[in-house]
């Protein structure tokens, strides 16, 4: 196709015009309403963090109970690979030696030595994963939840060489086919290459519930609130009970307390 | 100049066609876990970094050849140095390839790469490895290539190279700490987090990628009409000889904290190493290999006599380099992951295809550092 001088200007100038006019429509469309409306029951706080009272869990929950786990990983499409090496979980249990290594005096009772302790990801407030993500794709959110963006995520797993607590998973196939419970819509899949791990269920929080873990116990083993208001539950229960928490040496905070 | 890459011996076709299967087969293998993901590879969720970030970490090392012929050569105007600068600059071009290609292969979403400077994130360590490692490789690229087209026209490099020159310097320290520094600040990582692991780094770079060049050289002398020169391969030989010490020296440290504060977290990574814990020990044969290789090195290199023989040299070289290809390219990234942070031992092996595509790059940074030998080679052929 052949064009002059003059016929180039033009459509330059066109095009210039054209794309000058798009200012123009975001100015003239501009209205004082925020873009996203916050739902007004959604639950808020200074800092989430939960006590786990394994105690209550132990005493009152029947034996081989793994209702906590089933309810979060359907909540969220956890798949179930089906091999220790790509495993993917969110909550779930391990021995009081695994969770609190080099802090077992070797005398305990043999009922905290044998039974399952609950573990999922610390929300720490000096998360170490969020301080090495390249691209902010794990970073915290002013409430205390550490967030995870599956869009994002490049797939370095410099998280996960970070958290000391092993509560981070990565997607190293193609998780969809492995999802064994009923497929969540309001909740999205991953795909392959990601890092994923508990939420604190902040999408369930948006839209004013508690998580889904927290309403699946039945014995109320799990409790969750605000850390800085003096009356919530989590203040409550750790106000009138001894607790602690894991690896408490490296100074990451965690925002997960254990009863025991 | 590129042109004198194009022609040349029939040895030098077959060893393109050589390396060129290789990454071919690389590439094929790199196909799958593209199509099938990570899987494919012995990485688990405890064990998340193997056999491409360890090849990443070692190879760092070697781009540190660089810098200990041009430090020399540039600040203490030591002529030796001169003819073989260009050989230790394109060997960091090579190197630092290798380096760029391991972090791509190892990525879940390589696709996404670009996140990296779409979303500059200055706290991340990884975000400033990414940057210093193109930095050294662009520095590199354009320092070698104008001074040796001026070599080549009989002139004088352009000016405004020198100060790349002189940058290089420090850049080339500060690739080795900051690759340090993605391991030594992880909280829960007994095995990295460790005071001198940049320390560490820089000796053993300042052996591994000496010893390296001095293989190469003898190669180069063996197989075109250009001489290195015996004086610069003897200074770098003593380069060589007290970075290795140093690196011994840095090892020795480790095992003496870890062991005389008797501190668990600290003495686990170590026995799982060198004895095998709770019954898993995959990776103790190479760590005595590299061991007995080490002390080998140490005990050839401290004798003036095997220094001037130049099989024996070679053969000293050669223990610095695979010691130390041991100690960062199987040891250091697997045994930070063992135990992992519930104090359980969950093995880590390579599968085939991760090591096809690891011998692929490989192949790949050879390629290109056989190219780019041939062509400053011939214009050194040609200038003499």
């Amino acid at each position: 196709m052949e064009t002059g001088r003059r016929n180039f200007l033009k459509i330059g100038g066109l095009c210039t015009l054209g794309l000058g006019s798009l200012r123009l429509v975001d100015a003239i469309a501009k209205t004082e309403e925020p873009k996203f409306l916050l739902n007004v029951q959604a639950l808020s706080a200074k800092r989430w963090a939960m006590a786990i009272d394994m105690k209550k869990c132990w005493e009152k929950g029947r034996p081989g109970c793994t209702d906590c786990t089933l309810a979060c990983h359907s909540t969220h499409n956890v798949p179930d690979i089906g091999t220790q090496k790509e495993e993917i979980k969110w909550i779930w249990e391990e021995k009081y030696e695994n969770v609190f290594p080099r802090q077992e005096s070797g005398m305990e009772p043999e009922a905290i030595r044998e039974k399952p302790f609950i573990l999922l990801c610390n929300h720490c407030t000096n998360a170490p994963c969020t301080r090495v993500c390249p691209t902010k794709a794990t970073f915290k959110r002013p409430d205390g939840i550490t967030m995870m963006d599956f869009h994002r995520c490049i797939g370095c797993r410099y998280c996960m060489a970070a958290c000391p607590y092993g509560a981070r998973s990565f997607n190293f196939r193609d998780p969809r086919p492995f999802i064994k419970t009923e497929l969540n819509t309001t909740f999205p899949t991953r795909e392959r290459g990601v890092v994923e791990k508990c939420n604190f269920c902040e999408e369930r929080l948006a839209a004013g519930k508690i998580p889904a873990c927290v309403e699946a116990c039945k014995c109320k083993a799990l409790c969750f609130g605000d850390l800085e208001d003096p009356k919530s539950d989590v203040r409550k229960a750790l106000a009138s009970q001894f607790s602690i928490r894991r690896k408490p040496e490296l100074g990451t905070e965690p925002g997960v307390y254990y009863v025991i | 100049m590129l042109e004198r890459a194009l022609t040349g011996s029939t040895r030098y076709k077959r060893l393109l066609g050589v390396l060129l299967v290789f990454m071919g087969l690389g590439f094929a293998a790199y196909l799958t876990q593209w199509n099938r993901g990570l899987t494919i590879t012995g990485l688990s969720r405890d064990v998340s970094w193997g056999l491409y970030i360890a090849q990443f970490t070692f190879l760092v090392g070697v781009a540190a050849s660089a810098v200990m012929v041009v430090l020399p050569y540039y600040l203490h105007d030591i002529k030796a140095f001169g003819k073989i600068t260009i050989l230790g600059e394109f060997l960091a071009i090579a190197a630092c390839t290798m380096c760029a290609l391991f972090v791509l292969v190892d990525m879940g979403k390589p696709m996404r790469l670009l996140n990296i400077f779409i979303y500059p994130t200055p706290n991340s360590i990884l975000f400033w490895d990414v940057i210093v490692l193109n930095g050294y490789l662009l520095l590199n690229i354009f320092i070698g290539w104008n001074v040796l087209e001026a070599e080549r026209k009989g002139t004088h490099y352009p000016n405004w190279v020198k100060p790349l020159i002189y940058l290089s310097i420090p850049w080339a320290v500060s690739i080795h700490t900051v690759t340090a520094f993605l391991y030594a600040g992880l909280p829960g990582r007994h095995y990295w987090l460790t005071a001198i692991m940049a320390a560490r780094f820089l000796a053993s770079a300042f052996c591994s990628g000496p010893a390296l060049l001095i293989m190469l050289s003898y190669l180069v002398k063996k197989y075109s009409k250009f001489d290195p020169g015996k004086e610069a391969i003897d200074k770098l030989t003593t380069i060589m000889t007290y970075s290795m010490l140093i690196s011994v020296f840095f090892v020795g440290l480790e095992f003496f904290t870890a062991f005389y504060s008797n501190i668990p977290g600290e003495m686990d990574s170590l026995k799982y190493l060198f004895i095998g814990l709770d019954g898993h020990h995959n990776l103790v044969p190479f760590m005595w290999l590299f061991a007995i290789l080490a002390i080998s090195g140490v005990v050839l290199l401290l004798n003036p006599n095997v220094r001037k023989n130049e099989k024996m040299l070679l053969a000293a070289a050669a223990c610095v380099f695979f010691s130390m290809y041991i100690e960062k390219g199987v040891g250091l990234i697997v045994a930070g992951f063992i135990p992992n942070p519930l104090d359980q031992v969950h093995e880590y092996f390579p599968s085939l295809p991760e090591i096809m595509i690891a011998l692929g790059i490989w192949a790949t940074g050879f390629f290109i550092l056989t190219v780019l030998y041939k062509i400053a080679i011939s214009v050194k052929e040609e200038v003499a």
